[in-house]
């Protein structure tokens, strides 16, 4: 499916992720961010945010939960107030990566 | 001067790249292989000894005993590996120069990052099945089990045998079905997953297999806590599951001393290596297998027995000056047991998903993959043969090849179900 996002149409999978990462821009978040239930962008989201996409492009697969709460430098608690539900999907979708995948 | 290869684990990996590159290199490689304990555990087993279709005993053997004579066993614990000097440092005090090293530690249970796991609860509601004791104390209480709430949580992934915490569903099922106990006894499902598995078809399938047995799911639950005396399981965004009795599959990490050596591990001690090479990034003559690697598939035994012939065949080329082959394919083969001497057979790889079809002959099967089948089921039983027999002795499974094939495969299927109109 394609949408149009402001400034550029993306690639977004069944569920909102992007295909391809490299259409996403940083501006682009905000908007992600308020359909996805969350008003407003803090400098801890963007780490959280920031870390998931460098992890996913420097390793090829977004982290774990768990393994924000000890690398992201924001604990689980917090993790779950920032991002409702699900950190790592939505941080994910956020940050214009695809969806991540528990390894099976 | 023969090469050095020190082999760090005596498990599955470790026993089965030991004895074959005995095979290959003779006596131009000396090989050492490095346990904490002399205690081989064939770990399919531990799922059955809970309901008392497997005793401890015959699941246990010597490790010395698995490798081929003229590879040394050291029993001892590691300290840490130094990639830099070639050395691996073990608690003893003495230093394993190597030329290639083999890290096959394994995956390493983690209950006390969860709040309550490992508390005074443990063996009184709350249980675990994937450690021996566990089991016994899991088998126990299931003896005594008349009504109530059994709920079964996996707190994160990765986990050995993802599909285990499901297999223990369905055997619960059976189990308190053939006691007369089943509508005394609910049984809940509760994963951190948004479905019942993480690959959409076979998902959907054992959703429907949970659905026809009456096991309850719960979904996206991140565990954060266990209230033992509460009986409560709390996840990290405060909901609450009520139980009267907890199996937990508690969070993994590797080996203590990934930890402890730098540029080894990620950041759960997995050893980061290449997924086609299993080549370690750490060090071009360190290599990763099993559940120690941080490939991104499933931490099976089949995985380590098809990373065997990866793992052996790059160190005979690293140790000849040749360039390594990628040639891993993420190949996964899981048995799930459904109960009722029934089983569910997946096969799959890093590019594909399970798909229905036959393994591991193209139509001849006679494995019928994702349906329940009791062929399945003594399949599963009768591989604790092939394991100590075959599989570690480093032979070929007769009739398994080690590259995944999409030859026998229904591909269709995943199309069909994937693309809603």
């Amino acid at each position: 499916m394609s949408t149009a996002l402001p400034h550029a149409p993306v690639e977004l999978d069944a569920e909102g992720f992007f295909i391809h990462p490299e259409q996403w821009t940083r501006d682009m978040a905000p908007e992600i961010a308020r359909r996805n239930g969350i008003a407003e962008l803090t400098p801890r989201h963007w780490q959280v945010i920031d870390f998931m996409r460098d992890t996913y492009l420097t390793k090829g697969a977004a982290p774990s939960i768990r393994t924000l709460g000890r690398a992201s430098g924001v604990p689980i608690k917090e993790l779950y107030q920032l991002f409702p539900k699900g950190p790592a999907k939505l941080a994910a979708k956020i940050g214009g990566i695809p969806k991540p995948r528990g390894c099976i | 001067m023969p090469d050095r290869v020190v082999i760090l684990g005596g498990g599955t990996g470790g026993t089965l790249t030991a004895n074959r590159l005995r095979r290959q290199l003779g006596d131009s490689a000396e090989i050492t292989v490095v346990d904490r304990d002399d205690r081989h555990i064939y770990q399919p087993g531990l799922l059955f000894v809970p309901f008392g279709l497997a005793d401890p005993e015959e699941i246990v053997r010597c490790r010395q005993a698995q490798l081929h004579d003229g590879i040394e066993f050291r029993l001892a614990e590691v300290e840490r590996v130094d990639t830099a000097a070639n050395a691996v440092h073990l608690d003893d005090g003495t230093a394993l120069p190597y030329d290639v090293l083999v890290v096959a530690s394994g995956a390493r249970l983690l209950p006390e990052e969860t709040k309550g796991l490992t508390g005074p609860s443990v063996g009184e509601s709350v249980f675990d099945f994937y450690t021996l004791a566990g089991a016994v104390q899991l088998r126990r209480a299931l003896r005594s089990l008349r009504r109530g709430r059994l709920v079964v949580n996996m707190v994160d992934l990765p986990i050995k045998c993802p599909v285990a915490p499901l297999e223990f569903c369905f055997l619960a099922d059976w189990y308190l079905r053939e006691r007369d106990l089943r509508d005394d006894v609910e049984i809940v499902y509760v994963t951190p997953l948004d479905a019942a598995f993480t690959k959409p078809l076979a998902a959907r399938r054992l959703a429907s297999l949970l659905e026809v047995k009456q096991i309850e799911v719960e979904t996206e639950f991140a565990a954060a806590e266990v209230d033992g005396d509460g009986g409560q399981l709390v996840s990290w965004d405060d909901r609450a599951i009520d139980f009267d009795l907890l199996v937990s599959v508690p969070l993994h990490g590797g080996a203590a001393f990934v930890d402890r050596s730098p540029g080894l591990g990620d950041e759960i001690g997995f050893v980061e290596a290449d997924r086609s090479t299993l080549q370690a990034r750490a060090a071009p003559n360190v290599f990763a297998i099993g559940d120690a690697a941080d490939a991104p598939t499933s931490k099976a035994g089949s995985v380590t027995h098809f990373e065997g012939d990866t793992v052996v065949a790059n160190i005979c080329r690293y140790l000849a000056g040749d360039p390594l082959e990628p040639t891993f394919d993420g190949h996964t083969n899981c048995f799930v047991e459904t109960g009722f001497h029934q089983a569910l057979l997946i096969d799959f790889s890093y590019d594909v998903e399970p798909l229905p079809g036959r393994y591991p002959q193209p139509r001849l099967g006679p494995l019928p993959l994702l349906r329940e089948s009791q062929f399945n089921h003594m399949a599963k039983l009768a591989f604790q043969w092939f394991y100590w027999h075959v599989l570690l002795p480093g032979h070929e499974l007769p009739g398994v090849g080690t590259a995944f094939q999409l030859a026998g495969k229904d591909t269709s299927a995943a199309a069909s179900e994937r693309s809603p109109a």
